[in-house]
């Protein structure tokens, strides 16, 4: 699936989620494990369960590829009750992508029904087709052309239907605004009733798709189609669920990464009123009345543990080049063209660890009845969640339903279901429905990193400012954005896989941004070293027309060129491309060169991905990770020794605030002869480079590892 | 220890039964099912779960349930009027001033803190009276564009407000 996807639209295969077993191995207790027999006394069952097992092992996450392939039939993906109301299902989450918006235009168009009648249910195992995850920007290119066909689709069984009832030709009749009209005898029918709120089970085919140009719904700006529920409080996401005779949960975390028990003493806690300890092989936790009982309940409990020594933050980019597979010795042509190039540079860059720290720490309310367990939680991976429960109280995955509620935000951090197995198996424990909601701290110590990296490039170019040659390692962060953007005659661009100290995944773009960062920031090298304009530099060493179209793009409207930055400013450009996406940034900073500050003043940001579903929506989400980048860019890291996080606060780690926003302009190309790609990941690669680019011409100082400002540009 | 708080929330009396050191973000969403306010760091540092105190913006994590009887508590739940938005509700719609959404009541809850104190701010008051609060999607600047919008609208409806009052006092 995924690698059929990643051919097509041009993606290169990577990582998208850990590749780790799962965290706890429960015991569940006798009585447990006799009812674990007891439901899968049937044959059949235990074939699904060791199916679902050996799936597991494959994926090494969950299930990922232990997916059934996509129902073809209509009514898989689209409902039309009698009333009219549209439903459509699809196994994508909601983390603020705003796709419940873009999805709803997708069946608004191709059905011709107004917005208002078209519901969207998402991620609900047991409502909507399997879907390998919310990742990688693919609900855009994926996701929404499968809701255009079964939409286009059901729009073509209502002609059908309207023509038989109505007695006339197919071709006189007029699907709009969620009717079939006659307009010959200005007679009409419902698409409500015309269904009969029956499940339309024929198969999807080849219905014609409304050409892009044509769009009258998909193609404009719609807001947030649930916002009304949002600015009244009245949305609800997986902390604020409550049910009938819910318990609170909380976990005891270890002293550190990797410790196990040595000791745990638990009678304290025990004496708390309602409090039940939870022990199971290496888990520990507490279920009370209420949260704070629960928090207090295990912060009294009495715990010893084993450690372990580990790799600290000082010590990490030493540790990171410590791999498996080392760079074997360059290539013949390569080495040749290093030697013969006009001038060679070689550089090292760095990337931190940073957290994704959505607003919505992780979160899960757990349920057990009549044999069956019910998660509602916040991930981007509804049907990887379900495969994580399964394996972790051993039943089949027909057993369990996980339904994610529109979530506080990912960005890649939420591919796990670490909290949905603790409170189920809380609840299992106290036979009610149990809520845990992590801690900041929690959701900042026991989730996972973007992945840190060392990248070293050695490069050389002629006289001309051509770059003839290309050496660039990646030790860790990833292989995402790996291969330059440029054309390069002689090139080598390699991944090396290290031993993390951090539990590390996704995150937004991947190691794009790394790769690109190290990339775009040596080319800028490159440039001043041969004293060649840095966009100018580009162009003549780039042959996408797409990159160079958002290069051009945003230097026209930043005024690339036209004039010179004031005094403690500096300029900076950069550019890229991911996950179908072309991004171009012009950068302005202010330094001061007494304390050391830098301010980002002004962004341009140029941004294409194909044809635009939602030019607002696309914009919203381009300026948000513009927004998000400057953290990454300027000071986001955590902080770690021997095992623990230093920093596991946002009073301690900074992220963007309201003062670190500069003056943004955002310049959408509409490509309406290319396939819409997704937008949420591409516009936050090229940021850094352009902003180190700015910082370097305002200063004089090359920074070259991110975040580059921590303590301002003199240190 | 438990005791009995009486709190005035949304304009309604409420009666709790807590610990008399719960947080008012736990009240408001455990005990009053008032989960507009969300947990986001616990301590201050956030604003997610800021509501209004007498009409000043507070982070009611940090606040004792205990220590706001006798004043008005307003949550986002409470800013509707007679199915009317409020302006800066409103003015977060209309700029689509939102992502994954759960940073908004926040948001919205110092905005109209803001607004209260200060009708006309300008940038600059507008930025340092939101520092506190993180918006993780990165919506600020469509934020300050709701809030200066909202602005107007607050004025508009305080004037009719005030013309309503004196009209009523005649």
């Amino acid at each position: 699936m995924i690698e059929r996807l990643t051919e097509e639209i041009g993606l290169e295969p990577e990582r998208y989620e850990l590749t780790e077993g799962p965290a706890y191995h429960f015991e569940l207790g006798e009585m447990q494990r006799r009812a674990f027999f007891r439901v899968l006394g049937g044959g059949v069952l235990i074939v699904l369960a060791l199916k679902d097992s050996t799936a597991q092992q494959e994926s090494g996450g969950g299930g990922r590829r232990g997916g059934a392939p996509r129902p073809v039939e209509i009514g898989a993906w689209l409902r039309i009750a009698e009333d009219g109301t549209v439903t459509a299902y699809t196994g994508k989450a909601e983390v603020g992508q705003n796709i419940r918006t873009s999805l709803t235009q997708a069946v608004a168009e191709e059905l011709r029904a107004p917005v208002s009648v078209v519901k969207v249910v998402m991620g609900d195992t047991d409502l909507t087709p399997f879907d390998i995850g919310t990742f990688g920007s693919l609900t855009t290119p994926d996701m929404f052309p499968q809701l255009l066909k079964a939409a286009a689709a059901a729009r073509e069984i209502m002609l059908d239907l309207a023509s038989e009832e109505l007695k006339v030709e197919r071709g006189s009749l007029l699907p709009a605004d969620g009717k079939i009209t006659h307009p010959a005898t200005n007679r009409s029918l419902s698409y409500g009733e015309l269904s009969k709120g029956q499940k339309i089970m024929k198969a999807i085919g080849a219905s014609p798709l409304s050409p892009r140009e044509g769009w009258k719904i998909a193609g404009k700006s719609l807001r947030k189609i649930n916002g009304r529920d949002v600015v009244t409080g009245k949305q609800r996401s997986t902390p604020d669920i409550k049910l009938p005779g819910m318990l609170h949960g909380k976990v005891l975390r270890p002293s550190a990464f990797g410790a196990t028990p040595a000791s745990i003493d638990s009678k304290e806690a025990e004496k708390l009123p309602g409090v039940i300890v939870v022990r199971d092989g290496d888990f520990t936790g507490v279920v009370a009345p209420n949260e704070g009982t629960a928090a207090r309940a295990v912060a009294a409990i009495r715990a010893e543990w084993k450690t372990t020594s580990q790799v600290s933050a000082k010590e990490l980019f030493d540790h990171l080049r410590k791999t498996p597979n080392p760079p074997a010795k360059p290539p013949d042509t390569l080495a040749e063209s290093l030697v013969a190039a006009h001038q060679k540079l070689e550089r090292t860059y760095t990337v931190a660890y940073i957290a994704h720290a959505p607003l919505e720490p992780r979160a899960a309310v757990a349920e057990w009845k009549d044999g069956k367990l019910t998660v509602w939680t916040g991930t981007q991976r509804p049907f990887g969640v379900r495969g994580e429960l399964a394996g972790a109280f051993r039943i089949p995955e027909a057993s369990v339903r996980v339904i994610v509620p529109d979530t506080g935000s990912g960005y890649g951090g939420k591919h796990s279901g670490e909290a949905a197995v603790e409170a189920a198996r809380l609840a299992k424990a106290a036979g009610l429905p149990v809520k845990l909601v992590w801690t900041r701290e929690e959701e900042f110590t026991w989730a996972y990193f973007r992945p840190a990296g060392v990248i070293d490039v050695t490069s050389g170019v002629n006289k001309d400012g051509v770059i003839t040659a290309w050496d660039f390692h990646n030790y860790n962060s990833g292989n995402a954005g790996l291969r330059p953007v440029y054309a390069i005659q002689n090139q080598r661009n390699e991944f090396h896989r290290s031993d993390s100290p951090l539990r590390q995944g996704s995150y937004r773009a991947l190691a794009s941004t790394a790769n690109h960062f190290a990339r775009e920031v040596h080319v800028d090298e490159l440039a001043q070293s041969l004293k060649i304009d840095p966009l100018e530099f580009r162009l003549k060493n780039l042959k996408d027309e797409r990159l160079r179209a958002v290069l051009e793009a945003a230097a026209n409207t930043f005024g690339w060129g036209k004039s010179k930055p004031a005094a403690n400013h500096g300029f900076g450009i950069a550019g890229g491309f991911e996950k179908g996406g072309y991004v171009a940034n012009c950068a302005e900073v202010a330094v001061d060169r007494a304390s050391g500050k830098v301010k980002i003043v002004r962004v341009v940001t140029a941004f294409e991905c194909g044809a635009v579903v939602n030019p607002d929506g696309l914009k919203n989400q381009v300026e948000g990770s513009v927004i998000q980048g400057i953290g990454g860019s300027l000071f986001e890291a955590i902080d770690f020794e021997n095992g623990k996080i230093l920093n596991p606060r946002f009073s301690r780690y900074r992220v963007p605030r309201f003062s670190d926003m500069p003056k943004l302009e955002t310049v959408l190309l509409d490509r309406k002869d290319l396939q819409p790609a997704g937008a949420g990941e591409c516009p936050i690669v090229a940021l850094a480079p352009a902003v180190g680019a700015a910082i370097f011409d305002a200063t004089g100082v090359r920074l070259r590892s991110l975040p580059m400002v921590p303590n301002g540009w003199k240190s | 220890t438990m005791r009995i708080l009486e709190l005035q929330v949304n304009g309604t009396r409420r009666r709790v039964e807590v610990d008399g050191e719960r947080s008012l973000l736990s009240v408001l969403r455990d005990e009053l099912d008032l989960t507009g306010a969300k947990y986001g760091c616990g301590e201050g540092q956030c604003g997610a779960c800021t509501v209004l105190v007498d009409g000043r913006a507070t982070r009611s994590c940090l606040t004792q349930a205990a220590s706001v009887e006798g004043k008005q508590v307003t949550t986002v739940e409470g800013l509707e009027r007679n199915g009317a938005l409020h302006p800066l509700q409103e003015a977060f719609l209309a700029v689509d001033a939102m992502q994954c959404g759960y940073c908004t009541a926040g948001m919205i809850m110092s905005g109209v803190g803001l607004l209260k104190k200060t009708p006309n701010p300008t940038d600059v008051e507008i930025l340092r009276a939101m520092e506190g609060n993180i918006c993780r999607c990165g919506t600020y600047p469509r934020i300050v564009a709701a809030i200066r919008q909202a602005a107007g609208g607050v004025k508009a409806a305080d004037k009719a407000a005030d013309k309503a009052a004196k009209g009523g006092a005649q």
